[in-house]
């Protein structure tokens, strides 16, 4: 069929802020898509409300609308756009279930948008539990024994029917949330009330627990004349049991008899058909491992992270033709844009096997409950592909950055067998590098099978790791050995660490003995067909296939996993980069290792390398095509952290130098440049011992900011007020001694600033500057920024672009650098400066319209800010307010303390924009996830330190006709200043506690700032997370609560009685 | 112990021995599928070739006792990056390696496939042996170049004398060009009264058995070296409905005036785009052969072609126009590979219907 005419304009829905479940995926996808439509000459309007994406530039979509993705303002647009159609199924779940309330409201019908690519009938059917749950049955497909429920009380009569463990699986939720296995009654209780709350239907799917079975996936495609193809299958090496978001996973297949396959690709086509899914699909299956049964999991009916991962494993964009799709286009009238010579009506074959690990945040939240189970809880993910499944998953295990390069743990050696076997059984994140010690310590296979129900065919794999490791110790540099090793996926590191030489060591000797890798082709068709495609990955075999063309090249080092402090907008960077470099004439080629993004989407950039970001993996491309130098000011710390082990190895680092980058990171040399500067700092010192720091804060004064000095970022950093506080941080907290020093500054209160900037070591460009809402102490990324700065002098401006300019230059930074300011007693301080992109960049971008990635990337490659027409200084302000607020997945979290502080702990951002600040914070907020009612309770309970300010609030909100509650002691203190209280029970207390208020929903708004305890028995702790669970909002910074008051002040009418005459 | 695989145009591999160790020569072709290696390994269509697998680790889920596709596995070596030494499934009797020495079959491990593959790409198929290291190899070479392969491959993988597999269904002549087991499943599971004859069965001696239906099976080689069953073809396609598979759809066409060609590379995997002419549908097919209908060489007036290869456009279906016989060059059995044209064997059943009734004869199998 050809593509549809009866259409011209069509509204794509964008997926929204990076939350847990759903990431940088979305990007791609969307990405893909509005290119892709585009190219067949349709108008394409996109909101989305995310603005750290490649989607919302103005050059993917003809008109693109960052607003909040909710039926109110996406209404407005299709009101003002009036696309004839829209596609919903490329913007992940919040795309989806976006269209189903338009669609309820009777918006599409209205203005007469069609629906493109599966109709939302067939999204209903295949999203709500019950209603698939009868398909199967009509289908004749095996679903586990199940039941709907809707009261707790439904489950457990199920339960007594099916006894335990039961899994609770909520409706129309995305990453299981709220979901879980139940073992017992209390579990039920807990599980199905989230669950029922998490459901926007309030319907929980209840489910015999079918976990140990293998969980299979099925990427299928299906077109308009009911071609269905499979895209590719997958195994999970963790069984059922573990969300797949959270599971190790494999492609293709790899315990699976031919006829195991076809049975469950028949099922898989079978489901799409009768769903008459138009577009892509995900079917996953649960397989007995001893017989043919098998049970249908669920049916994702549009893109998904694995249809991402699936496109990345065989190269098919799968986005790009569900495009297509919908456009009206059959699979077998599209050519395959790989071999650009076949059909893209056919089913990849593959000649590698491709590894996918996910990337879970517990490095930054301690305190977390890391068990693994039907609930995910990843931000992102890293891929791999080798020519052996011990190549691909050793290869992914060193590009995850956790420090860990092999199957093994840190805390392995000093564990005894007990816990082992426990870290074992009970399946976190961490469970893969103990099943490497277990093997380490001789324990058989089939034990470990029995106490993880990993496949022996995996286990046998890991064995067959332990074993060449053992055989290397024996046989130092032994070239046999050691070609087998790198077969195998090992790297220098390890190889070094056996051999107790220095990587660099290993890897002269290794290529000085010729094992190095070659490079081979994703081509979708396992060489079949000639394919002309860039897109390669290494191995230790013969033949290279990526020739080295005769162009000057530049490398681009990408940014790996997403995690939290490093999101979506370092790839957004990294592609504004390479096309920059293709702009400025060079090829641009690219390493990275993250499935989801746009970046490894090998039509992105001239050659696409999919390898591990380690200064390994990278020397070898380096080695191969000898570029003109590499850019890492893009790709995050983890490309920053290359710069040096790469110019050690004779490598040119683009742009802001190494020396350079060191000035800026290293707090000496820092320090020693700021005072050369005399750009003021807060004062700091470095502590060696305990004593040594009680000494310190004396000496600066309390509040001071602790952090050991070997981590980067904000991890593990606390704001102390008193010498009892910074004892326990201390004994707690960090292990201080003459290897690990302690900083200690003095914490000011005060207005964070940030700002970013270009250089070319001449001229520095500002293009915005930013103002916290939150003061000082909560992380930048965890604060609402403001653009333009709405309450800080002309003067201080002045002093903000002057010590800009001056850092720029005296650090000698060539492209970005990113600077985070306090404003303290009107005295300007620097916290810190990142030589490199930021959060911020794709933010200030779309604002200023300054595209600062390309004009950074240009400036690197020599050319000059004059002479693309910038100035120095700060570029014109924009008409109107912008807010950056941040966006956080608490909900998927337990136990993680959700009170803002200097470390970060949001997974994403929107924006708001609009003419006044009230206005531009109320859609940032609700974009973000907020309800804002505009009458209600807000229940305070605040620390002394805070009650006065808690009170001029307290004021405010009854003000506008707010009701206040309060525990004993902050009641007490508002009721004394004449302010109505509503006194609710402490914890414990008997009577109706705020526990209580908050889990029958009678506040709508919670103030907390009790106490930044991490251990959870403190009550403050328990009041945040049942606001959490409750989906109740609780700030935890009173400037928070004083915008958001704000808002609330803009939208009612003031409820003041009339003065009494004296 | 380290083996060597060494083709025609001189090109080396070096890799590591599994299976038997003797020496083998064939004819080497790639097979793309990541799954079924048990099936194809013992597909008699494959006699005398040896089979790389593009697939990098082969032998996974080991060898079963149900998914053979003879009893006897006809090839001359296996080629893969990697065979699995602990396979795992549920169905697994033994490994790879174990069967393959087993049945003498000698395989050579740690070779870059891919490289293989790509080489046959451009080249074509090519002779090759599998060898110990201390073969000279100048010697094999020419050795290679010189060899000729046997011409009677279907005499060899073809039953020697007739055998029944009953049923109380339709009764169906299978003509055993070397036929998979697949397709006997396929005709028992829809009941079928299975009589399989040898390839060189006369006409008569297959009508004397009143078959509701006539099956050519798939099978090895060259069609062209198999003209003694074209005189047969011609004779049944009279009487009763037919259905030809890969060889037999080969010799079908030759029967009704078509010629055959050898293709540069064939076409062997789990997964090849079809499109069926009357419907515009596509579907996925699994392949395994070296030779083809040639283009143009068929008379419109006898035979009509109903689909073909998505890709390159081959013929991979006909249909007589004045009898009740079908052809398909794929392999409509699957095992291994896509299952979506099993509805081939439902038509069958259904014109096998058609014919009877037609005929006015009564159906007493109904
Ligand atoms: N009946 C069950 N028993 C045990 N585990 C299950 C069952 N059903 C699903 N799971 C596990 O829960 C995970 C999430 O379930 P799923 O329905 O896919 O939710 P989501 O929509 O979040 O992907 C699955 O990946 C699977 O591992
Ligand atoms: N001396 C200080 N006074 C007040 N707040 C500070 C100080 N140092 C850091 N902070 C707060 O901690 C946050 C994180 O500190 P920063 O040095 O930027 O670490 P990161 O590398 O994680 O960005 C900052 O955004 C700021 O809010
Ligand atoms: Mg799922
Ligand atoms: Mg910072």
């Amino acid at each position: 069929m050809p593509k549809r005419t009866d259409i011209e304009s069509i509204l794509v829905i964008g997926s929204g802020p990076i939350i847990i479940g759903q990431a940088a995926e979305f990007d791609y996808a969307g990405t893909q898509a509005c290119l892709a439509l585009k190219e067949e000459g349709y108008k394409v309007i996109l909101i989305n409300s995310n603005p750290a994406t490649i989607m919302t530039d103005t050059e993917i979509a003809d008109a693109v609308y960052i607003e909040p993705i909710t039926l109110d303002f996406v209404s407005r647009i299709i009101r003002k756009e009036r696309p004839d159609a829209i596609l919903p199924t490329l913007g992940g779940q919040t795309g989806l279930n976006m269209a189903m309330q338009l669609a309820e409201a009777g918006v599409l019908e209205e203005c007469g948008v069609k629906v493109l690519g599966t109709e939302l009938s067939a999204i209903e059917q295949a999203e709500d539990r019950d209603m698939f749950r009868t398909l199967m049955n009509d289908l004749g497909e095996p679903v586990p024994e199940s039941d709907i429920v809707h009261s707790l009380e439904e489950a457990v009569a199920f339960t007594e029917k099916t006894g335990f463990p039961v899994i609770v699986r909520p409706a129309y939720t995305l990453g299981g949330t709220g979901g879980g296995i139940c073992e017992n009654m209390d579990d039920l209780n807990e599980i199905v009330s989230s669950g029922l709350k998490n459901s926007p239907v309030h319907q929980c799917l209840l489910e015999k627990s079918i976990a140990g079975f293998k969980e299979i996936e099925f990427e299928v495609m299906r077109d308009a004349n009911d071609n269905a193809i499979v895209i590719c299958h997958m195994e999970n090496v963790d069984p059922v049991g573990i969300h797949t978001g959270d599971s190790i996973v494999v492609a293709p297949c790899q315990t699976l008899s031919d006829r195991e396959i076809q049975l469950l690709r028949n099922t898989s086509l079978k489901l799409i058909r009768s769903l008459g899914i138009e577009g892509g699909c995900n079917v996953q299956l649960a397989l007995d491992p001893q017989s043919f049964q098998y049970y249908v999991i669920e049916v994702n009916p549009r893109v998904s992270r694995s249809s991402a991962l699936a496109s990345k494993a065989t190269g098919f964009p799968i986005a790009k033709l569900a495009a297509k799709i919908a456009a009206g286009y059959t699979l077998d009238e599209i050519m395959n844009p790989v071999t650009g010579k076949t059909y893209a009506c056919f089913e990849p074959a593959i000649d590698y096997i491709v590894t996918k690990i996910p990337r879970w945040p517990f490095d930054k939240f301690e305190s977390a409950n890391r068990l693994l189970g039907t609930q995910m809880k990843a931000t992102g993910e890293v891929m791999a592909i080798g020519r052996t499944f011990e190549e691909s998953i050793l290869k992914a295990v060193r590009s995850l950055e956790s420090s860990v390069y092999h199957l093994e743990h840190p805390r392995g050696a000093h564990l005894d067998m007990e816990e082992i076997e426990q870290e074992i059984r009970k399946a976190t994140d961490e469970r893969l590098f103990f099943v490497g010690e277990a093997l380490r310590r001789g324990v058989a296979i089939e034990t470990i099978h029995e106490w993880s129900q990993i496949d022996l065919f995996f286990l046998h794999k890991f064995r067959k790791i332990i074993n060449l490791e053992r055989q290397l110790l024996d046989h130092p540099f032994d070239a046999e050995k050691g070609r087998k090793a790198k077969e195998s996926g090992f790297s220098d590191i390890v190889l070094a660490r056996l051999w107790n030489v220095t990587e660099q060591e290993v890897y002269e000797w290794r290529t000085s003995s010729g094992i190095i890798p070659v490079y081979k082709k994703v081509d979708t068709c396992a060489g079949e067909f000639e394919s002309d495609t860039p897109y390669f990955y290494g191995t230790y075999e013969q033949e290279n296939e990526s020739e080295k063309s005769g162009r000057k090249s530049i490398l681009v080092l990408g940014s790996g996993p997403i995690r939290i402090g490093q999101g979506v907008e370092f790839d957004y960077a990294t592609v504004h980069s390479v096309w920059a470099i293709q702009e400025a004439g060079y090829e641009a080629i690219i390493i990275n290792n993250n499935p989801e993004t746009v970046s490894t989407d090998f039509s992105i950039s001239d050659k696409l390398y999919f390898e591990p970001l380690t200064v390994e993996d990278v020397m070898h491309i380096v080695d191969l095509e000898k570029p003109e130098g590499v850019i890492v000011q893009f790709g995050g710390q983890t490309a920053i952290n290359l710069a040096s082990g790469l110019e050690e190895r004779g490598v040119k680092i683009l742009g802001t130098s190494l020396e350079s980058l060191d000035r800026a990171e290293n707090r000496d040399k820092f320090e020693q440049a700021l005072s050369e500067m005399n750009i003021p700092q807060p004062k700091g010192k470095t502590a060696f011992s305990v004593e040594e720091a009680v000494k310190i804060a004396d000496h600066i004064g309390y509040p001071v900011l602790v952090r050991p000095s070997y981590v980067l970022g904000g991890r593990a950093m606390e704001i102390v007020y008193e010498q009892k506080e910074l004892l326990h941080y201390m004994e707690n907290a960090v292990k201080v001694n003459p290897e690990h020093p302690v900083l200690v500054d003095r914490y000011l209160v005060g207005k964070e600033i940030e700002v970013d900037a270009i250089s070319d070591g001449e001229n520095v460009l500002i293009p915005g500057i930013m103002e916290h809402i939150e003061r000082a102490g909560v992380h930048s990324g965890d604060s609402i920024a403001v653009y333009p700065p709405r309450n800080i002098t002309r003067e201080m401006k002045d002093k903000i672009i002057d010590y800009t300019v001056r850092l720029a230059k005296g650090l000698e930074i060539v492209g970005l650098l990113n600077i985070q300011y306090v404003i303290s007693q009107n005295e300007l301080y620097v916290i810190e400066v990142n030589p490199r992109s930021s959060r911020t960049v794709p933010f200030l971008s779309k604002i200023t319209g300054i595209p600062m990635a390309n004009v950074a990337t240009k400036l690197i490659l020599g050319d000059t800010l004059q002479n693309m027409g910038y100035d120095t200084g700060l570029a014109p302000e924009q008409e109107g307010v912008f807010v950056k607020v941040p966006v956080f997945s608490f909900a998927k979290l337990r136990r993680v303390d959700i009170s803002l502080g200097p470390e970060m702990k949001s997974t994403g951002e929107v924006m708001g924009k609009d003419r006044t600040l009230e206005k531009a914070l109320y859609k940032g907020l609700i974009a973000a996830g907020m309800e804002i009612r505009d009458y209600g309770k807000v229940l305070i309970t605040v620390a002394d330190k805070d009650k006065e300010e808690a009170l001029a609030l307290a004021k405010r909100f009854s003000g506008i006709g707010y009701g206040v509650m309060a525990t004993s002691g902050t009641a007490d203190f508002l009721k004394n200043h004449g302010i109505k209280v509503e006194v609710v029970g402490k914890i414990g207390s008997d009577g109706p506690t705020l526990i209580d208020v908050i889990r029958q929903g009678k506040a709508q708004l919670i103030l907390n700032t009790l106490t930044k305890g991490k251990q959870p028995q403190r009550d403050g702790f328990k009041i945040r997370r049942e606001s959490v669970e409750n989906g109740i909002p609780c700030l935890t910074s009173l400037d928070t609560a004083e915008a958001i008051l704000g808002v609330l002040e803009s939208m009612v009418f003031s409820a003041d009685a009339m003065p009494k005459e004296a | 112990m380290k083996r060597q695989l060494v083709l025609e145009d001189g090109t080396i591999f070096v890799g590591e021995a599994f299976g038997s160790e003797k020496e083998t020569i064939g004819e080497i072709v790639f097979h793309t599928g990541s799954s079924g290696y048990q099936e194809v390994i013992s597909d008699p269509t494959n006699y005398g070739q040896i089979i790389a697998f593009t697939f990098p680790q082969i032998g996974n889920y080991g060898i079963n006792r149900d998914d053979f596709e003879s009893i006897q596995p006809s090839i001359k070596g296996v080629v893969v990056k990697e065979a699995a030494d602990f396979p795992s499934n549920w169905r697994s009797s033994m490994s790879l390696p174990d069967y393959l020495k087993q049945k003498d079959i000698p395989g050579v491990c740690g070779i870059d496939t891919r490289k293989l593959t790509r080489l046959i790409r451009s080249k074509g198929t090519m002779k090759a042996a599998i060898c110990g290291m201390g073969e000279n190899v100048d010697i094999l070479v020419s050795r290679l170049q010189a060899v000729e392969f046997p011409t009677d491959q279907v005499k060899r993988v073809s039953a020697t004398k007739p055998y029944p597999s009953p049923g109380r269904g339709k009764s169906v002549v299978v003509v055993d060009f070397g036929v998979k087991h697949g397709i006997l499943r396929e005709l028992t599971k829809r009941g079928c009264d299975i009589t399989v004859v040898p390839y060189h069965t006369k006409a008569d001696d297959i009508l004397a058995l009143q078959p509701d239906g006539i099956v050519l099976s798939n099978g090895p080689g060259n069609p062209e070296d198999v003209r003694e069953a074209l005189d047969m073809i011609q004779a049944v396609q009279r009487a009763v409905p037919l259905f030809a598979i890969g060889l037999g759809h080969q010799l079908f066409a030759l029967a009704n005036g078509c010629k055959t060609v050898k293709m540069s590379m064939g076409h062997r995997g789990s997964s090849y785009p079809v499109k069926d002419l009357e419907t515009g549908k596509v579907l996925f097919t699994s392949q395994n052969h070296s030779y083809e209908v040639a283009e143009g060489s068929i008379d419109a007036k006898i035979l009509s072609i109903t689909c073909r290869a998505l890709n390159d456009r081959s013929i991979e279906g006909l249909e007589h126009r004045d009898y009740p016989s079908f052809s398909v060059q794929f392999e409509p059995e699957s095992s291994p590979g896509s299952e979506d044209a099993k509805f081939l064997f439902d038509r069958f059943l259904q014109v096998m219907n058609e014919e009877n009734t037609s005929k006015g004869m009564v159906d007493q199998h109904a």
